[in-house]
This record gives structure tokens, sequence and C-alpha cells, in this order.
């Protein structure tokens, strides 16, 4: 956070938040961007998300215990795909924050968060069949939207649509 | 306790510990039956598939099957501007479109950090509250011919055409409305709307409790679905659960009063949760009372947004829309509570385009329908279909 800025309740509560889980895990976060529409901070290290996710949940000052939504990006100047998850303590503490991870375009893995929140379960399957990127530890990758035997992910910013699916022309 | 014998396959007996909770104990395996609830089936409310792993009567593992309805909403997103987007969320839940409008048009509005004119405001919150009735009563209905009971259904259609007549009239559409605009409206409310929409609110008030007294309280109804399916409320948080699914379990949580946004901490009105004494709290019942309850407290809203709605006098709800809709770069989760729950939309700009890079939508169905797996573990089969009834889906929108 900028020196002398001034900001609202909800991100400096998102801020206090974030202090928390930078003392316990370091440089495995990045640091935080405090914006007034959405304060996010992204997770570095990779294998350490499961255990950040289960800090975040079950620590008393932190208690996010709801996933709002988890949507995955395409970030496709930088090379990587990533999701980006939203949380918020629901009915204990009231904050909120939300949580950035990346990965590699083709063949890249996150691990699972199914385990913490339910939620994650099918909006993980949906990052995945839309953009592709696995999650290790997921009890049932599978795609869910797109029918099983679909080629590509469509929203990739470079997917190119089949030409025939089951002998039916795709593009109309 | 129950005991069904195969002939000379030993027994099985069949015990129901507790509303339900149903025990199977067996001699010798039976054989297990997959049966497919849908996609063309009456009680799963559109194009879902279920497929149930069946030992007799009672369902072992019920899996959703998705994606029937997908659209590519959020790939048509990326193609088309702003303004373009709110004919598509009408598409999503077709049930509630003024709801849908109006929570991308509070994500979007966020992002752009503009002021909203008050008679703009009000007309959105009294639309949207009207609209929260209608798909209310289409909820109520569809449930109660799920279980068996025809007339409410069509006490219930009766009166959402009377609002489906007013949006009409507001909007120009029955059900996909295209009316609330991104920092304004497409038109001013009619000249007489304020006034009819009182007699409807007349009208309606005693309709509520014949509803109460047809269904609510109907004997067969109560115990087909009172401690069935039933979902405590840190599970039930843990899932993602919103809107009247979460309340059913006796969590207080409204996004109109915990995240308000619009005009919502100006008015006056409770949230109903269940307390115990007529349903157990977190059953079907349950989700079925908040709703009934909640219709009550729109209409409260819906009186005091014609009271306090400043005059049309020198109105124009075009005014605060800007020329061109092109947010500064970076990211927005926008939410709001829809009939069914948290509708929330995040979006992403990257301040040149008026195009958004990425729009995700949280569908509220979508998350309530992922507990259905464990929702249905040892139930029977028609308890199954109460169960789904309760949850209240628009394939619409868990498909997108």
């Amino acid at each position: 956070m900028e020196e002398g800025a001034v900001y609202s309740q909800h991100v400096t509560q998102s801020a206090d938040a974030y202090a928390i889980i930078h003392e316990k895990f370091g440089d495995a976060v990045s640091a935080f961007d405090a914006n007034e529409t959405m304060p996010f901070f992204e997770v570095i290290d990779l294998a350490q998300w499961q255990n950040i996710a289960l800090f975040m949940r079950d620590h008393p000052k932190l208690r996010f215990n709801y996933m709002a939504c988890l949507s995955g990006v395409d970030y496709q100047a930088e090379g990587k795909v990533g999701i980006v998850c939203n949380l918020e303590s629901l009915g204990e503490l009231n904050h909120r924050i939300a949580v950035k991870l990346k990965c590699d375009r083709t063949g890249g893995s996150i691990p699972s968060v199914s385990c913490v929140w339910h939620t994650a379960n099918w909006h993980e399957r949906e990052a995945y069949d839309m953009y592709g990127m696995t999650f290790s530890g997921h009890p049932d990758m599978r795609r869910i939207l797109c029918p099983d035997d679909w080629e590509g992910f469509p929203l990739l910013k470079d997917y190119k649509v089949q030409e025939t699916y089951h002998g039916v022309k795709v593009p109309f | 306790m129950q005991e069904l014998d195969k002939a000379g396959q030993g027994s099985i007996r069949v015990t129901r510990k507790s509303a339900n909770v149903v025990v199977l104990e067996k001699d010798l395996a039976t054989e297990q039956m997959v049966l497919a609830m849908g996609p063309q089936h009456p009680s799963t409310h559109g194009v879902l598939k279920l497929e149930c792993l069946t030992d007799g009567e009672v369902v072992t593992e019920a899996e959703p099957y998705l994606g029937y309805l997908h659209r590519c909403f959020e790939k048509h997103c990326e193609n088309v501007d702003y303004p373009g987007i709110v004919p598509y969320t009408d598409r999503m839940d077709y049930l509630a479109g003024m709801n849908s409008e109006f929570a991308f048009c509070v994500a979007v509005e966020k992002l752009l950090d503009i002021e909203i004119p008050r008679r703009v405001e009000f007309i959105r919150v009294l639309v949207a509250e009207l609209n929260r009735i209608a798909s209310h009563l289409v909820a109520i209905g569809t449930y109660a011919i799920d279980l068996g009971a025809f007339t409410p259904f069509l006490f219930c259609f009766r009166d959402r055409e009377h609002i489906l007549g007013l949006l009409e009239w507001a909007s120009g559409a029955r059900m996909l409305y295209n009316y609330i605009w991104v920092g304004g409206l497409a038109y001013d409310a009619p000249a007489d709307f304020p006034k009819r929409v009182q007699e409807f609110v007349d009208y309606f008030k005693p309709k509520t409790r014949e509803l109460f007294r047809l269904l609510t309280e109907n004997e067969i109804f109560v115990k087909r679905t009172k401690g069935v399916g039933i979902m405590p409320a840190d599970v039930a948080i843990n899932y993602g659960w919103s809107g009247p699914m979460l309340r059913g379990s006796g969590v207080k949580w409204d996004l109109r009063r915990n995240d308000p946004y619009s005009i919502y901490p100006e008015l006056d009105f409770d949230i109903p949760v269940p307390d115990g004494k007529f349903s157990e709290i977190g059953d079907s019942l349950s989700r079925h009372l908040v709703r009934a309850l909640e219709m009550e407290e729109s209409l409260k809203i819906i009186e005091q947004c014609l009271e306090k709605m400043p005059s049309s006098e020198g109105f124009d709800p075009r005014a605060a829309i800007p020329k061109r809709i092109r947010p500064k770069a970076g990211e927005v989760y926008g939410r709001a509570e829809n009939p069914r729950g948290e509708l929330g939309f995040y979006i992403m700009s990257d301040g040149k385009s008026t195009k958004p890079l990425r729009c995700k939508a949280r569908s509220s169905c979508f998350v309530n329908l992922s507990a259905m797996k464990d929702l249905s573990r040892g139930q029977l089969i028609p308890d199954l279909v109460a169960i789904i009834g309760s949850i209240d889906i628009v394939l619409g929108e868990v498909d997108r």
C-alpha cells in the first residue's frame, strides 16, 4: 500500500488480512495490490497454495470460509493462464480478498483447493474446461460444460473452433 | 422398520433412522441399477441429467451432468461491448431477467465509478423486486407440481402474469427485457406505472396468504418436504450456497443487507430465516418457506419505492449513461442478490477497449447445484425429486 494514500474501509480490512498471510508465508505470496475495486495478492509459490488456502480458512483472524467465485483468466501477453479466487469471511469477520495464481499456458497445473472449499470443485472443472490448466489433486478432473470429446479450450484468446463435431459442421 | 424378502436371495432391511437417513442392511448385495433422470425429465426443470446409481428405491450416488444449454456467454462477452452484454444476461436466468441485468450493471458501474440518478435507482429496485416475486412464483408453482399438487401451479402462474404484464408495459418485452442499462434505464417508467403497481400490490397481498393455506401449510406437502435433504449451515457455506438456499439453512445472509448496493440501505425489510418450529432448519421445506416469506418482503420494498420515488419531472433515464463505456484498466467482482442467490460478475478491463477482456458470470444455481451429489446420497427416488425442486435451478444460468 502506498504511503499517504486514503483507502476505504474494505481495502484496509483486506490489507490487514494480507499482512497475516504475508507474515506466515513470506515470499510465497506477492505484494498486496490495494486497488478500490478488487484488492488482491498473487501466490507465487504454487506448491504452497493448498497450505495458504487452509491457513486462510482456519486462522481465527482470517476465517475465509466462503469462496464466492473462481474464474479462469488467459494472460496471453505473459504466456500464462491463471485463476482468480474471490474469498470472503461470510457471517464471521466480513472481509474480502482476491487471490491470483498463474501457470504455464500449455500443460500448466495448479494445486486443487476443492478439499478446502467445496465450491472450488465445479469451478476448477470449469476453468479446466475453458482454459486447459489442470488442477492436481482434484477428485474428478473432467470437462463440465463442453462435451468430453470437445477439442481445444474455448476461452483461450487464440482458440480456433473445430471444423466438425461428430460429422456436424460447427461454425455457422 | 421394513423387511423386504426377495425370494431365496436373503433379506434386505430398510430402516429409516430419521426423516432423511435411510439405512440398508442386507445379507446379500442387490444388483445396482443405473437410472438416468433427464436430460428430458419434468422434475429436472430443464435439460439437466442426473445419473443415479440406485439400490432398489434408494439412490446411492447421483452425478449431475450439465452443459446441454451452454451458449458460450463468456466467449460472447469478449466480442461485444458492455451495453451489448446486457441482453445476454437476460438469457442466463430467464425467469429473473431484471435481476441479472441489475447485477451486471452494478458490477460495471463499480468499475466505471459513476453516479446514478436517484429515480433510476428506485425504478431499478422496483422492477427487480417485481421480478423477484415473479421468479419465486415460478419456483413455488413448479415445486408444487413436482410434488403432485396442480392447483398452486395455476394460481402462481395467474399472478405471475400480472407482473409480466407490468414489466412488458415498462420495457416492451415479457421475459427478456434489456431494460436496465449501464448507467441508466432504457426508458422511464410509464406515467401510470406506480398506480398500476400499487393495484397489483393490493391484489397480491391476500394471495400470499392464500398460497400459504393452499400449499405451505398443506399436510401432504409438509410430509413430502419436511426433513428431506437437510443441509447444515457450515456445509452450506463451504459449498458456496447463497440466497434462499443459504437462508434456508438458518444463515441470515442477504447481499441487499450485507454487501449493500443501490438504494437498499434506505429501505426497510426483513430477511426471513426459518426458526425451526414449522420446519427442520436446512431442509427442503425451509427453503420453500424462505421463498414464500420473501415475496411478502418484496411487496414491502415495492411499496416503499412507490412512496419515496422522486417525480419524473425533467427526468432523463439515459442522462448518466456515458457516451462510450470504456472502464479504466482494472478488475472488479460485482454482485447482487438474485432470486436464486448471489449472481456475481468478474470483469477485467484493459482500459483501452470497449469490450471486456474477461467477463465471468458466477451463477448462483451452478454453485447451489454442486451440492447435489452430497444431498442425494441415501435418499429415496421421490425425495430426490423434492430436493432438486427445492434447489430451484434455472438451467439457462447453470450452463450459461
